[in-house]
Formats: structure tokens, C-alpha cells, sequence
């Protein structure tokens, strides 16, 4: 019963984002395009034979960087700029006396803006296809599975990193100039620009330490068939879900505690 | 800064109560303590049995906040879809939903609006969908924050007869703000008037304004000059005189007999009684600490 209610609003709240994320497809379509960081990577890599020092063949990296680039697609989060402008333009104020924590809304925009990139996506791989005939590979069913199972589970990763930072707000109106400051780590250790692989050894050990490589370089090695360890991996990631839901909950706590209900 | 400072009150189930104050003298945020929005640092706040910062899913099931100037519909949406929205968060079957929607947009008159995105709406459609979509899970407590603001003379006067009648039908508590007095005098008996942080008066509505206005404006039209200089010598309080038109004060208790004794001793073509500007009245109250009645 509590089951099937929690399963209407979600189903509601998602079937409303998306209706209203389609008014926005052409800006999304621009987004995906937008998005493709990890190609122009591929190709400094390969016109400098830069794989060879880490024994990554050409194939293998341009499927990593083509994993990179859908693992990115459908984990990327925004969900501090949505929240610090509807929390400083007293947005939130409505809703946070609904019966409903108002990041379901935020997380339901974002579900509902990977659906409606879902096809904008495709579109961009089969063009990386038409021009790397040579890295076609069709994943086995379960590695495809467990590669999904890791995206979101690095969306959710990046989701609740950001919507802690975003409870900021209560406290400071420039959240998003933190989460900028998160920007430059997630860039470098996540592997969008390299596989973490190529880092030094004792570089990678502290890397491995934190959540950014799990957030797209653990995920696009699993997709694209490059050994990686699964089992640690998403352990990883579900282990950094459980240390930072608690924090985003004990934040959320205290920070709706100083809400002022600015401008409204 | 202490905003709020010391206030006690209490609002009886059903009772529509205005919330009077100056920019920035604190009503609004006397509301969003109400309903949960703000943590108060000191004292305790108890609305239908529950702390409203706890904002327990049977409190926050039993409210609603509706702001004049802020918006929850979704913009670029058509309002049905923040309506089934709404009635989702709180719990409601379609069923259900479609019959409080038909329900209330009657009410509220409003029909084809429902699916058109809200970005194509007037304001006042806006509000009314506002409305709609704030009471879908029939609240009996109203929170209302400016209600009016910005809406055309009609438009308000629809939204006041809509609250009238969803008070009257549903025995709902209303707790109100807003700076047309009209809003006030045509739906509350009962008035909070906040002074910087504090209340300075908690009454009735009409007690409030004859204490302010204890005098009425009597415009009388004498049939020549002669008789409006007689009048002038009689010993009321003359405001001004301009040819046969003469303008007197009398005090509220003793109209009847005044006014007996005006039209039994002088020949009177006309005569008119000018009730002050109801928001000149209520001005002096914003501005004075306090009013003991």
C-alpha cells in the first residue's frame, strides 16, 4: 500500500518533469552536444600515442572515452544552481510545507532530463561510430545491466554531493561558488579527461580513496570492457551513497533551521 | 535582529483573521512561523495540536500557504499538471483528484484555463490556478500571504467571495495579510495589527474603527444661504461652510438624534454621510505601538 502511494508520486512527479523537460529539448539536445569533452580527450590521446604508456590499445581507450561520454551523459547534476536561485527567490518556500521533501522534485528533473537526453545521446554515438567504425562492440547483457546499475549509482553519488553543498544555502547565498571548488577534482580524478589508470601508483592510491574516480571512470571501464574490478567497484559507490546520505539528511535538518524564506 | 517580539495569540477553528501592518512590521513573518517555514528562536507556536517546524505529514496534509507575489505552478506547463501533481504529494487517487479539481475550478471559474501553460495565463487566472492548486487537498487552515496583490478590482473580488465561500462550506481557519483594505473589511470580523515585531492591537474589526473614527462627516445641502448660516450658529462643529452646502461632524453615538434635530429645524434639500477612507483609518493603527480598546 505505502509501497504503491510512494510509487504514484514518484511516477507523477517524473511524468510531470518530463512533459515539462520536453518544453526544454532543444536546449537538452544542446547540452548532450555540449557534452563531449571525453572525444576531444580521445583524440589528444590517440595523436600522441599517449595509451601506449598505460597498454590501452586505441580501440579500447576510444571505447573508454565513448563509455566516458555516456556515463557522463546520465550522470551529470545541476542540482545546486536549481536550488540555490528557487531558494534565494523564495521558490522553495511552497514547497517545503508539502508532504514531500522538495529534492524528490530536483531529482525527478533530473531523471526526467536523462530520459529526454536519452535519444540526443544515441545520436551522438552513432556519428562516434560512423567515424570509429573500428570500436562497434556490443557489451554482454549483464555487463550492460551492472553498467546502468553503476551510472545511477554515480548520478546518485554526484546528486546527493551536490544537494549538500546546495544546503549550503542556508548558511551562505553562493553555494554554487563551493561546487565550483568541486568542479576542478571531479574534472581530473574522475577520469572524463583520462582513465585514472594513467595516473602515478601513488597518486591512484589516494584517488581510489575518494568518490570521484567511481563516478565516471569505474562505471565507463565496466561498459567498455576494460578490466576493472566490479565487485570493489560497486561496493565503492554504494559505500560513498551510505556516508553521504546521512550527512545530506543532518544538513537538510539543520539548515532548514536557519531558512528565512527570502523573498517571499 | 529579533523580528518578532513577545506576541501571543489565539485563533479559534473557523475564525478568518487579518494580519494589519506596515512593510516590514513582521506579519508575514508571524505567518511562515505558522505554517513551519521559519524555526522560531524563542517560545512555541501550537496550530491544530502540532509544532508547526516538526512539519508532520498530518500538519503539513492539513495546511496551505498561498503567497500573492510567489508562484508554485510549473511555468511552462498547462496548471491541470501541477493540480495531479499536488494531488499525488498529497496522496489523493485520480478519482478523487479530478472530482476536487471540477470541484473547485467551478468555484473558482475557471475552465479552459486549466490547459493552457501557465506562462499564456493573466495574473488573475494565475492566482486562481495558485488556488486551486494550493487547496486541492482541502486545508482547514489557510495561510494567506497578499492574497490580491496585483489583481484587477473584479479579480479580487471574485478571489474574496471564492475564500468567503470555502470558509462558509468548509468551516476552514483563515489567517490573512494584505494591504487592500478591502480584503480585510469585506472577510475578516477579527484583526492582529503588528508594529514592529510586536501587536499592537487584537480585536474586532469594527470595535478597531470606531475607536479611530469616532466622528462621521455630515455634507448637508440647506435650501438658501440663510438657512446654512443658522445651521452654522447652532452649535455644531462646523468643518467648512461654502455657500448653502455645509459640512459638520457628529459623533457616531449621537447621529440619530442629531440628525433628528437637523432636518425637524432647518429646511434641508440634501444631505449626505461620509464614512472616512477605510484605509486612512486603518493607517493610524499601523503606525501607533499600541490600541487599547
Amino acid at each position: 500500500m505505502i509501497f504503491n502511494l510512494i510509487n504514484r508520486k514518484i511516477f507523477t512527479l517524473l511524468k510531470v518533469q518530463y512533459s515539462n523537460m520536453l518544453e526544454y529539448r532543444v536546449e537538452i539536445a544542446l547540452w548532450a552536444i555540449s557534452g563531449i569533452i571525453p572525444f576531444f580527450m580521445l583524440n589528444i590521446w590517440t595523436n600522441n600515442n599517449l595509451n601506449e604508456s598505460i597498454n590501452i590499445s586505441d580501440v579500447m581507450l576510444s571505447r573508454y572515452f565513448l563509455c566516458a561520454f555516456f556515463v557522463r551523459q546520465f550522470s551529470v547534476v545541476w542540482v545546486v544552481f536549481s536550488f540555490e536561485e528557487d531558494s534565494l527567490m523564495g521558490k522553495v518556500s511552497p514547497y517545503l510545507i508539502q508532504p514531500l521533501n522538495p529534492f524528490f522534485r530536483y531529482f525527478a528533473q533530473h531523471l526526467a532530463e536523462q530520459i529526454t537526453r536519452f535519444p540526443f545521446a544515441l545520436i551522438i554515438a552513432f556519428f562516434f561510430f560512423i567515424f570509429n567504425p573500428e570500436s562497434i562492440w556490443i557489451p554482454n547483457l549483464s555487463i550492460l545491466l551492472l553498467s546502468i546499475v553503476s551510472t545511477f549509482l554515480s548520478f546518485l553519488i554526484q546528486f546527493l554531493i551536490q544537494s549538500i553543498v546546495a544546503c549550503l544555502c542556508f548558511w551562505t547565498e553562493k553555494a554554487s561558488s563551493i561546487e565550483r571548488l568541486l568542479f576542478i577534482p571531479t574534472l581530473f580524478l574522475s577520469g572524463l579527461l583520462a582513465p585514472v589508470v594513467s595516473f602515478p601508483s601513488y597518486v591512484k592510491s589516494w584517488i581510489y580513496l575518494t568518490p570521484f574516480p567511481y563516478l565516471i571512470d569505474f562505471p565507463a571501464n565496466l561498459l567498455s570492457g576494460n578490466k576493472t574490478n566490479i565487485s570493489a567497484g560497486l561496493s565503492m559507490q554504494i559505500l560513498w551513497i551510505f556516508l553521504l546520505f546521512p550527512l545530506f539528511k543532518k544538513i537538510w535538518s539543520e539548515g532548514t533551521k536557519k531558512y528565512t524564506a527570502m523573498g517571499s | 535582529m529579533k523580528v518578532i517580539k513577545n506576541i501571543s495569540f489565539e485563533i479559534k477553528e473557523g475564525e478568518i483573521v487579518g494580519f494589519l501592518g506596515a512593510n516590514g512590521a513582521g506579519k508575514t513573518t508571524i505567518l511562515k512561523m505558522l505554517c513551519g517555514l521559519i524555526y522560531p528562536s524563542e517560545g512555541s507556536i501550537l496550530v491544530s495540536g502540532n509544532l508547526p517546524f516538526r512539519r508532520k505529514e498530518n500538519f503539513l496534509k492539513n495546511i496551505t500557504l498561498i503567497m500573492g507575489q510567489k508562484q508554485q505552478l510549473i511555468w511552462d506547463l498547462p496548471p491541470i499538471e501541477s493540480f495531479y501533481l499536488n494531488a499525488s504529494i498529497y496522496d489523493l487517487d485520480k478519482f478523487e483528484a479530478k472530482k476536487r479539481i471540477k470541484k473547485l475550478s467551478e468555484m473558482l471559474e475557471i475552465d479552459e484555463e486549466l490547459f493552457i501553460p501557465v506562462r499564456k495565463l493573466s495574473l488573475g487566472q494565475r492566482m486562481k490556478s495558485e488556488l486551486l492548486a494550493a487547496l486541492i487537498h482541502e486545508p482547514n487552515i489557510l495561510f494567506l500571504d497578499e492574497p490580491t496583490l496585483g489583481l484587477d478590482i473584479n479579480a479580487q473580488r471574485n478571489l474574496r467571495k471564492f475564500l468567503q465561500r470555502y470558509n462558509q462550506e468548509t468551516n476552514a481557519t483563515i489567517c490573512l495579510t494584505s494591504h487592500y483594505m478591502k480584503d480585510i473589511t469585506s472577510l475578516c470580523k477579527r484583526v492582529i495589527c503588528v508594529h514592529e515585531g510586536a501587536i499592537s492591537y487584537d480585536g474586532k474589526l469594527d470595535l478597531l474603527l470606531k475607536k479611530l473614527s469616532p466622528v462621521k462627516e455630515i455634507l448637508i445641502v440647506c435650501r438658501s444661504e440663510e438657512d446654512a448660516i443658522k445651521l452654522e450658529n447652532s452649535g455644531f462643529t462646523v468643518k467648512n461652510k461654502i455657500k448653502n452646502e455645509i459640512t459638520i461632524k457628529i459623533e457616531n453615538n449621537s447621529i440619530t438624534s442629531s440628525l433628528k434635530t437637523i432636518l425637524n429645524n432647518f429646511d434641508i434639500e440634501d444631505l449626505f454621510i461620509n464614512e472616512p477612507p477605510i484605509d486612512e483609518v486603518i493607517g493610524k493603527v499601523l503606525i501607533k505601538k499600541d490600541y487599547d480598546i
